[in-house]
């Protein structure tokens, strides 16, 4: 039996006691708003933060190495563990990604499903950045009322795939189902009711002197080093760069689509608050205009490629060349050709790209995820000197950083 | 005993079933000329350095470069060919085949909306110069490329491990890694927390995330099937004597006659 | 859950005052199991919607504290790394005694998906689990179910038990 605990300070490398007045201060790995393991090695003086050196890899799960001993198909369910607060948008950006690799045509149907999985969990992702954002600077209503319209999104999310979080409700080549009897009524219902939510958080937040006094002029990532950090998505947007993938490289059918991309040019957390609201807004946009089109498209819902491809099941049950190809395609995996790509879509966080080295086998040679927290994250070594202790918790917050990303 | 043979270059997972008459097709290579923009491009940076191929894969310019001109192309780039963002680096592994590292900065240029991939190949053990002055994004990117490869990097401004721990061994995502880990690896958490003398009490990992052993009733009890801590596991249906069976103070039970169970969410 | 019937009489001299008492205490405990905000990966989502607005985890007397010196309960909710797993270690020595553990989800019990080598194959290799909680990520609730059950072994066992050897403690 265990008599002493062996475990020693874990600070070694750090002198907490200076000759100066600055203080340090470890932040996390646990900590409630820290937004999963993030650790901050804080240098204060006073109140003021001096240096900030993140300290990530809590949670590094091995996904690029799992990626490389396992087949294509089989690694899709593991993207949904990456930011699990938005699985499709992984799903997808991972099915893309390989289905450039194999330039394949996807069905028009199976599009207009994917697009609305994708702005639903981009709203999803967005309601449950206002929750924790507002719960860590303070405003607990908006935790429990944003929590209350996602688990609307959420329903309809396992209507459709059947979970709640990790969805894998894409697959390479299309998607695995067609929409459920009445979940388009379902999806209407909950798009036409979210608009006078949004207006109820903004009613409660806009003027709200505690939330305006600790968002504005705090965490402002200036153009330059928006540039040079690499971020994306909404911190890019946030600091006056229209840069939007789903309107400069479009996928999917984003280019038939009416929406704008909402900048903001104040650069701060207030700026990008107003921008993540406006985003949910296009979304709803999106998804109307998605459904009008969903309703004049074939049913094929699986890309013909019987090489990479399983068919349908109906062929599968009933013919025996299907069947025989389903089988070397789920024993063996697919063998998408030698080459390498690197497919950039837009996921709630910004900017995920999947790189993909394949040399022709099973197996991906390499596999590497650009996942826009990781940046973001970085960028906290120059965001947070010059702020105070109080307001590293609402630039953390304000990131949007996803710790299943981040360390992979 | 003779030890079975294992390749030790590279230790990942191999497909069971080979086809010796396979010959998997390429994903086209196409003349960079096809694009202008590419073109263009292409041209200045021949003008001033050493290219030792290019080519447009998938709508992407992949340039070839020597590994001592990294950081001369890299700003030349970003400051003349309006190339802003660095948005991805890593490191492949190809250390079985010629021993080298393969190295590739992902460019995005949002005024040209082109994106380009510079790589070029170093051996194992050479350093390469710093880029995270030219692209700070670099900064953090090169140290998990330090971390997972052992590329070593100068001038880095904080070179160290970033997603492992800093007393990890090795590098995880050589391919003479393995996926499960080595042998410390395997022991790592438990000799950081309880010491080594600990490894034959707690034992050897078990990865085998199926296993269910019914017969430890140290860790595990069935429900109805109780026994003491530690005691032999039995069928015997155990009916345990809990409070809520008279009902628990100021606790509601539920009567299922009483519940509706609504058609629909409101 | 090893634990089973009572014999009151038995264990303690004083049989009326004693159940009676140690039926109290074990009411109160098992009513205000307080957990700790320890989130680790994609189940900390699931352990917060349990605490929000539908599915409400608050009626169960179970309020999420931020300090470990508070709680009663650490839901291990998420995957478990090795470079995280002193920090859990440390976290459940500094929770005071009595003190509980529910695992939650497959990668806590057992490493689940991610078989690598960055992942501590079951937290249970680092401190004792009281609940094995499958899914991933389980549904709240079966976290919700997890907590019952919970209660349900509190309230059979005595308040004054001894501390049991649980291995490595």
């Amino acid at each position: 039996m265990q008599k002493v605990n062996r475990l020693q300070p874990f600070f070694e490398n750090l002198a907490f006691e200076r000759e100066d007045d600055t203080m340090i201060i470890n932040f996390g790995p646990q900590h409630p708003s820290s937004h999963g393991q993030l650790r901050l090695i804080l240098e204060l003086d006073g109140e003021l933060v001096t240096k900030a050196v993140p300290d990530i890899g809590y949670l590094h799960r091995g996904m690029e190495k799992m990626a490389e001993n396992m087949i294509y198909n089989e690694f899709l369910p593991t993207t949904d563990r990456m930011d699990y607060i938005a699985a499709t948008s992984n799903n997808y950006g991972f099915a893309h990604a390989v289905e450039k690799l194999l330039d394949l045509e996807i069905p028009r149907r199976a599009q207009t499903i994917r697009m609305m999985l994708l702005e639903l969990n981009r709203i999803i992702s967005h309601l449950f950045w206002l929750a924790t954002h507002a719960l860590d600077v303070g405003a607990m209503t908006i935790f429990l009322y944003a929590f209350r319209e996602r688990e609307y999104a959420m329903d309809l999310m396992e209507d459709y795939c059947g979970a709640r979080l990790t969805h894998s409700a894409v697959r390479i080549g299309g998607v695995p189902l067609d929409l459920p009897e009445n979940w388009i009524t379902k999806l209407s219902k909950f798009i036409d009711k979210l608009p006078s939510d949004i207006a109820d958080y903004e009613g409660l937040l806009d003027q709200n002197r505690i939330w305006k006094m600790r968002l504005e002029g705090v965490g402002v990532i200036t153009p330059e080093m928006a540039q040079n950090w690499g971020c994306s998505g909404p911190s890019l947007r946030g600091s006056g760069i229209a840069w939007d993938i789903r309107k400069e490289e479009p996928y999917e059918l984003y280019d038939e689509v009416d929406f704008d991309v909402p900048v903001s040019t104040t650069c701060d957390s207030y700026g990008r608050y107003k921008l993540h609201m406006e985003e949910m807004r296009q979304s709803i946009k999106i998804i109307r205009q998605v459904i009008a089109m969903y309703y004049k498209t074939e049913p094929e819902i699986m890309a013909h490629a019987p090489q990479y491809i399983s068919a349908p099941k109906e062929q599968i049950m009933t013919q025996n060349y299907s069947l025989m190809q389903h089988f070397v395609l789920v024993t063996q995996g697919m063998r998408p050709p030698v080459g390498e790509v690197y497919v950039a879509t837009e996921s709630p966080k910004g900017e995920l790209g999947f790189y993909i080295n394949s040399q022709g086998g099973a197996y991906p040679y390499r596999l590497k995820l650009r996942a826009p927290s990781f940046w973001h994250t970085s960028l906290l070594q120059e965001l947070l000197p010059g702020h105070y202790l109080a307001d590293v918790v609402t630039i953390i917050g304000n990131l949007n950083i996803v710790f299943g990303e981040i360390d992979r | 005993m003779m030890r079975k043979f294992t390749q030790k270059k590279n230790a990942q997972k191999k497909p069971y079933y080979t086809d010796r008459f396979w010959v998997a097709p390429q994903v086209p290579k196409e003349e960079v000329n096809s694009d202008e923009i590419f073109a263009k491009d292409l041209e200045e940076l021949k003008s001033n350095f050493d290219i030792k191929d290019a080519y447009i894969q998938r709508g992407q310019l992949v340039v070839y470069i020597g590994a001592n001109e990294n950081v001369e192309v890299l700003t030349f780039l970003k400051h003349k060919l309006e190339y802003n963002f660095l948005s991805e680096l890593s490191a492949i592994d190809w250390l079985e085949k010629s021993g080298e590292f393969e190295i590739f900065y992902q460019l995005l240029s949002t005024s040209k909306r082109k994106r380009v991939r510079i790589k070029f190949f170093i051996k194992q053990n050479r350093e390469i110069r710093t880029v995270s002055k030219i692209y700070k994004s670099a900064d953090w990117g090169e140290r998990e490329m330090y971390d997972m490869f052992g590329v070593i990097i100068t001038g880095h401004h904080y070179m160290k491990r970033i997603l492992m721990p800093e007393d990890w061994y090795d590098h995880p995502l050589k391919k003479s890694y393995p996926l499960h880990g080595d042998e410390e690896a395997s022991w790592y958490e438990i000799d950081k927390i309880f010491g080594k003398e600990y490894r034959d009490i707690i034992g050897p990992e078990n990865r085998d995330s199926s296993r269910v052993d019914e017969n430890d009733t140290y860790n595990f009890s069935r429900i109805h099937h109780e026994v003491p801590f530690g005691e032999k596991p039995s069928s015997k249906i155990v009916e345990t004597d809990y409070q809520e069976d008279g009902g628990v103070f100021l606790v509601k039970s539920l009567k299922k006659a009483d519940s509706v169970t609504l058609k629909e969410r409101p | 859950m090893a634990q089973h019937k009572i014999n009151y009489l038995s264990e303690a001299g004083l049989p009326v005052a004693l159940t009676t008492v140690d039926k109290l205490i074990q009411w109160g405990r098992s009513n205000s199991l307080w957990p700790m905000t320890y989130g680790l990966a994609c189940c900390a989502i699931e352990m917060m919607a349990t605490g929000a607005s539908r599915y409400d985890f608050d009626r169960f007397g179970t309020i999420f504290r931020a300090s470990p010196r508070q709680s009663d309960v650490l839901i291990i909710a998420g995957t478990l790394t090795k470079k995280h797993s002193p920090f859990m270690r440390r976290l459940y020595d500094q929770m005071t005694e009595p003190k509980w553990v529910i695992s939650m989800g497959s990668c806590a019990n057992t490493g689940g998906m991610f078989n690598t080598y960055a992942t501590v194959q079951g937290a249970d290799r680092i401190i004792p689990v009281d609940i094995y909680l499958p899914g991933c990520a389980p549904r709240p609730e079966t976290l919700q179910y997890a907590l019952m059950l919970l209660q349900k072994k509190l309230r059979t066992q005595s308040a004054s038990r001894k501390l049991k050897p649980k291995r490595l403690v």
